[in-house]
């Protein structure tokens, strides 16, 4: 853990700490984070070993094909899910939505996803997480934006991607502008770190917490496109610390099999022969879209 | 002394710094063959359901059940506890532990994330208190013969072990607090 979360030294058993928040990212690095949309795929996400779900009602793919406001799933639909599974169950709400965060964090999810996946609430603000005992994860594109979620208390970062896709172009790109800024940002000195805070409209302490540490001050996770065993091996190879999988799995033909198979390849991203080994026979992928095509891009919601 | 490192999933870099920072060299272990050249293991938190099948799918299973039987030292923290244990409560029906300390662990035994929690605890053989932080954790329920319980919470042990295994459920490597490692080290050289 980075040495900026301090542990408390209350007395008393005190939750929603800032190390507590954290560390649940922490335990689920290396793992696969599955979207699911009844208890069944629930079960089914657990049973190939991932290591959450995130609840929603609809894909991602299926809510751009539909249109329309996309918002919060139904507090049954996450209740049954709940019922049905041990392993931790995350939720989205709509960026700057705080309520739909406050009846999450309610309902108890074990993380709220701030969303560009779900139609924007507020074209300004984010939601302060800071107010909340439930963790935030949040979206960003590149450094400056994943700065801005954790000054808000976001305790781990994914990439945005574009979600739905199946198409893991758009990953790369905001992975490769994180991990290359940070790298940047590594070998700047003292006074350009004031031009680097002012470039990526980001508080000068992260720019220079990651000065020294070289990392981002909380999890960097990837999402967004991933659809097949050797995505989600290359996101962690490109610095990825777990995967999020969205419609790539339960869009498939064999949603189970493509679901273990995307588990082992995240632990042994860097093994290609046993990636060559998981990649077999898994039948088709879900259809992919060119991100040219599209007629509404996720990924440029959020501020 | 060199330590394995169980990096199926989970938590993994914290124990790798934290044993680096009192002189132990760490290797992360995903194949059995990178099982051969270690003195003992730290089984890492994370999810334990997806550890128990990615032990089955990776075929670590067997050889740590040999290794741990012939008398390797083992440590685990959370999931690692619950990998650990000889009895699994809340868990999969399938679900596979290693067995190595007899003890009866029940998964998210204090909440949900929600109730996540910090306090400081009392640890046998420490002076002063040690920080506690809890994750989704669990408590251990039945202590069988030869395991001392060495902290609890609410009269649940969260700290146990015996001249093997040693096992918390609360998270030590997410401290800067250095002496339940310790502690374990020493358990490996003797």
């Amino acid at each position: 853990m980075p040495d900026a979360v301090p542990v408390s030294t209350d007395p008393n058993p005190e939750t929603g700490t800032q190390l507590v928040k954290r560390g649940l990212a922490e335990m689920l690095k290396g793992g696969v984070i599955m979207d699911v949309v009844d208890p069944e795929q629930a079960k089914i996400a657990e049973d190939a070993g991932a290591v959450a779900v995130m609840a929603l009602e609809r894909v991602p793919s299926d809510i751009r094909r539909d249109g329309g406001v996309a918002r919060m799933s139904d507090p049954e639909m996450i209740e049954g899910i709940k019922a049905v599974t041990t392993i931790p169950v995350m939720a989205k709400a709509r960026i700057g939505h705080f309520v739909e965060a406050q009846i999450l964090e309610a309902l108890g999810v074990d993380y709220v996803d701030e969303s560009e996946v779900l139609t924007p609430a507020d074209e300004a603000h984010h939601i302060d997480k800071w107010k909340f005992t439930v963790p935030f994860v949040c979206g960003a594109t590149n450094l400056g934006e994943a700065l801005r979620r954790i000054s808000e208390g976001a305790c781990m970062i994914r990439s945005k991607g574009e979600a739905g896709t199946g198409n893991v172009v758009e990953a790369v790109r905001h992975l490769r502008a994180i991990t290359g800024d940070i790298r940047r940002i590594t070998q700047a000195d003292s006074a350009e770190l004031f031009d680097w805070a002012k470039q990526l409209q980001a508080p000068l302490p992260l720019v220079q917490e990651i000065h020294q540490t070289g990392q981002l001050p909380v999890p960097l996770f990837c999402a967004g496109g991933l659809a097949i065993p050797a995505d989600a091996a290359l996101a962690m190879q490109l610095g990825a610390q777990a995967v999020f999988v969205g419609s790539g799995i339960f869009k498939s033909d064999n949603p189970s099999a493509r679901a273990k198979a995307i588990v082992e390849a995240t632990t042994h991203f860097n093994d290609p022969g046993i990636l060559a080994k998981v990649s077999r026979g898994l039948g088709p992928a879900m259809p992919g879209l060119e991100i040219g095509s599209l007629d509404q891009t996720f990924a440029n919601r959020g501020w | 002394m060199k330590i394995g490192l169980l990096a199926l999933q989970g938590a993994v870099g914290p124990h790798a710094e934290i044993l680096a920072s009192i002189g132990a060299t760490t290797v992360e272990i995903r194949r059995p063959a990178e099982l051969d050249d270690v003195d003992a293991l730290v089984i890492p938190g994370g999810e334990s359901t997806t550890m128990a099948r990615l032990l089955v799918t990776s075929g670590l299973f067997d050889p740590l059940i040999e290794r741990l039987a012939s008398g390797m030292c083992a440590m685990g923290t959370c999931a690692g506890m619950i990998m650990l244990a000889s009895t699994v409560l809340d868990g999969r029906p399938d679900q596979r532990s290693l067995a190595a300390i007899d003890i009866g662990v029940r998964r998210n035994a204090f909440g949900r994330q929600i109730d996540s929690f910090e306090c400081p605890l009392e640890v046998s053989g420490l002076t002063g208190t040690f920080p506690g932080v809890f994750i989704r954790a669990p408590f251990v329920e039945e202590v069988g013969s030869g395991v001392s319980v060495g902290a609890t919470v609410e009269d649940h042990p969260v700290l146990c072990s015996t001249e093997q295994i040693l096992v918390t459920a609360f998270h030590p490597e997410l401290t800067d607090d250095q002496r339940v490692h310790r502690m374990f080290l020493e358990m490996v050289e003797q």
